[in-house]
């Protein structure tokens, strides 16, 4: 158990950093949600929900809101693990700083993944409170995808650290938002049915984990959540999240440690 | 003195460390006793830094053995961490955290409570004069306080050794002053102090006991007298040419002086007695532009040892 508290340690130095800004990310995570519900539950809503063929008569709105919850923990997380990551180890340094304490490879990742794990559960749960008062909530279930928004999160950012411990350069980042978070935000079912989809896109739809999120999270603010289907995407997200944090223990050993 | 069991605080024996293929430290031996203000004094990419992190157990160890503490780095890096201070080379201070930030967070590493915390960062900016600047931003701190700031931070756990890698390396002349006085304060508190440098000076006036290292090997180990005794004589007298420098220098110091080492922008004559030498050249006629007589350093005995300069 001790050796989990020492991860607290680095956290500690993200949150410190985090209080000078979070004035202005604070801000961000109430208008985001507000911006994309009114452009497009409210007012791209209306067309969608003219034409009429969403499942069991629901709203647009309730259609899309969950999955930009799910879609905008995604985006965060690949930020807070991508630039930070590779800044504590290359540019600003404090990872090297905290190696030369007692804290050891694995505290440091640890504390800093659980420093963007917080960050998920704030932005997600002001995310929830804004598409409930905008009425695109219909269950009390949906208190849970808050928790399930923080997973998705996870299961992006821990890879992504991967891979930032992992280059050498920022180059790639820019790269994965434009080639890799860009289109699974639009293709992963966040603001159609994946169903839509010509069949070969649609496979690789099933397969990200954005998919298995964005599902989860609207079928929990619907209420209409199975316990067999709800446990295999939570276990997808878990699983994703194990093997990146596996593949980012390496990583960082292998950059960290020389 | 030695701790407990009588061994060294720090000791290495065919201390190895490869990067592939390149050998950047190559089968070293030293001890560091308790106490002791100890120096690596070597050119660029002699394997100092690649010495010290093996030290601070940031970086495994090759091959051959290495203690400290009388403890394995391998096994028990954290619990030597956890008694060392280190300056490393490249600053890894926060930029966007204060300078009194810097010092608490860097307490909370080692999990001390803020409450502790608080006084002692008080004390350590005390120390380093950087009092007025606590509330201020690291980024647009010079060089030599941010400098400061890292000896500062890394005292915060009272540690029994500190591990200063250049620590004045791109300071002023007055700003290293100032450094090399607080770690002659923390020396006579009793601090074990092992630092690497490029400078000469900064080794006479720190080390009791330097090694001189070159290439990956340790070249000399002694005092700084001790060595200068043992690869210098007492005097050295420069010469500087104009553009009438002559090829053959063995023919117009014979028997004046005991070696002649000749480098790029002048011409260094090794003797006992510094001013007979050069009375004994312009008897002969030769006449450089400028004679400097001055006592042998440390930068004599390297460049004895290795044929090279310090600084290049
Ligand atoms: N992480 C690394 N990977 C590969 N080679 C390295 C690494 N670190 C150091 N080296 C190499 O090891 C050799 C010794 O480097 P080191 O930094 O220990 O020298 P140094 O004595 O500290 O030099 P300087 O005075 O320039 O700081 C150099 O050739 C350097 O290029
Ligand atoms: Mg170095």
């Amino acid at each position: 158990m001790s050796n989990y508290l020492l991860a607290l340690r680095p956290f500690e130095f993200f949150f410190m950093q985090y209080k000078r800004v979070w004035r202005g990310t604070a801000i961000t995570s109430v208008v985001t949600p507000i911006v994309y519900l009114l452009a497009l539950g409210v007012g791209l809503g209306v067309f969608v929900d003219r034409s009429a063929d969403l499942p069991d008569g629901i709203s647009y709105l309730e259609f899309v809101a969950p999955g930009l919850m799910a879609a905008t923990a995604m985006q965060l997380a690949t930020f807070e693990s991508s630039w930070p990551v590779l800044s504590a180890i290359k540019w600003d340094r404090q990872y090297h700083a905290m190696l030369a304490t007692p804290l050891r490879v694995r505290d440091v990742l640890l504390g800093h993944q659980s420093f963007v794990a917080a960050r998920l559960l704030v932005t997600s749960t002001v995310y929830l409170v804004v598409i409930t008062a905008f009425g695109a909530v219909e269950s009390p279930l949906g208190i849970l995808a808050i928790p399930v928004a923080a997973l998705v999160g996870l299961s992006f950012s821990a890879p992504i650290a991967a891979w930032a411990a992992h280059t050498q350069t920022e180059v790639s980042f820019v790269a994965i938002f434009r080639f890799v978070i860009l289109p699974m935000f639009l293709f992963s079912g966040t603001f159609f049915p994946i169903t839509s989809l010509p069949a070969p896109l649609e496979l690789i739809a099933y397969l990200t984990p954005l998919w298995h999120g964005v599902t989860l999270c609207r079928e929990l603010t619907l209420g209409e959540v199975e316990l067999w289907s709800g446990l295999l995407h939570l276990g997808y997200l878990l699983a994703f999240t194990a093997v990146g944090l596996a593949l980012a223990r390496m990583t960082y050993r292998r950059r960290l440690v020389v | 003195m030695a701790d407990q069991n009588g061994n060294p605080l720090i000791r290495a024996r065919n201390l190895v460390k490869r990067f592939g293929e390149l050998v950047a430290v190559d089968a070293i031996d030293f001890d560091l006793q308790r106490g002791e203000a100890f120096g690596f004094l070597g050119p660029n990419g002699a394997g100092k830094t690649s010495t010290m992190r093996m030290i601070g157990c940031v970086s495994p160890v090759t091959d051959g053995t290495l203690s400290v503490f009388g403890l394995d780095p391998a096994r028990d890096g954290a619990k030597i961490r956890a008694r060392l201070g280190v300056v490393p080379q490249q600053d890894t201070l926060d930029m966007d955290l204060t300078v009194r930030e810097n010092i608490i967070i860097y307490g909370r590493y080692f999990g001390l409570s803020r409450k502790q915390l608080g006084i002692r960062a008080d004390e350590l900016l005390e120390f380093v004069e950087l009092t007025e600047r606590a509330n201020d931003k690291v980024e647009p701190l010079s060089g030599g306080m941010k400098r400061r700031l890292t000896i500062a931070r890394s005292l915060i756990n009272d540690p029994e050794v500190m591990l200063l890698d250049e620590p004045t390396t791109g300071l002023d002349p007055q700003a290293r002053h100032v450094v090399w006085d607080r770690l002659y304060r923390l020396k006579r508190q009793g601090v074990t102090l092992l630092l690497t440098t490029h400078y000469m000076d900064e080794a006479e006036q720190l080390c009791d006991r330097l090694v001189v290292m070159d290439k990956g090997k340790i070249v000399a180990e002694g005092s700084p007298r001790e060595l200068i005794g043992r690869y210098s004589t007492r005097e050295v007298v420069e010469l500087r040419f104009d553009d009438s420098r002559p090829d053959d220098f063995g023919y117009w110091t014979e028997g004046l002086v005991s070696r002649v080492e000749s480098l790029p922008d002048r011409v260094l004559l090794y003797t006992d007695d510094g001013d007979a030498a050069s009375h004994g050249l312009h008897e002969r006629g030769l006449v450089p532009e400028s004679v400097l007589v001055r006592r042998s350093t440390l930068e004599d005995v390297f460049l004895h040892l290795t044929g090279r300069t310090l600084i290049e």
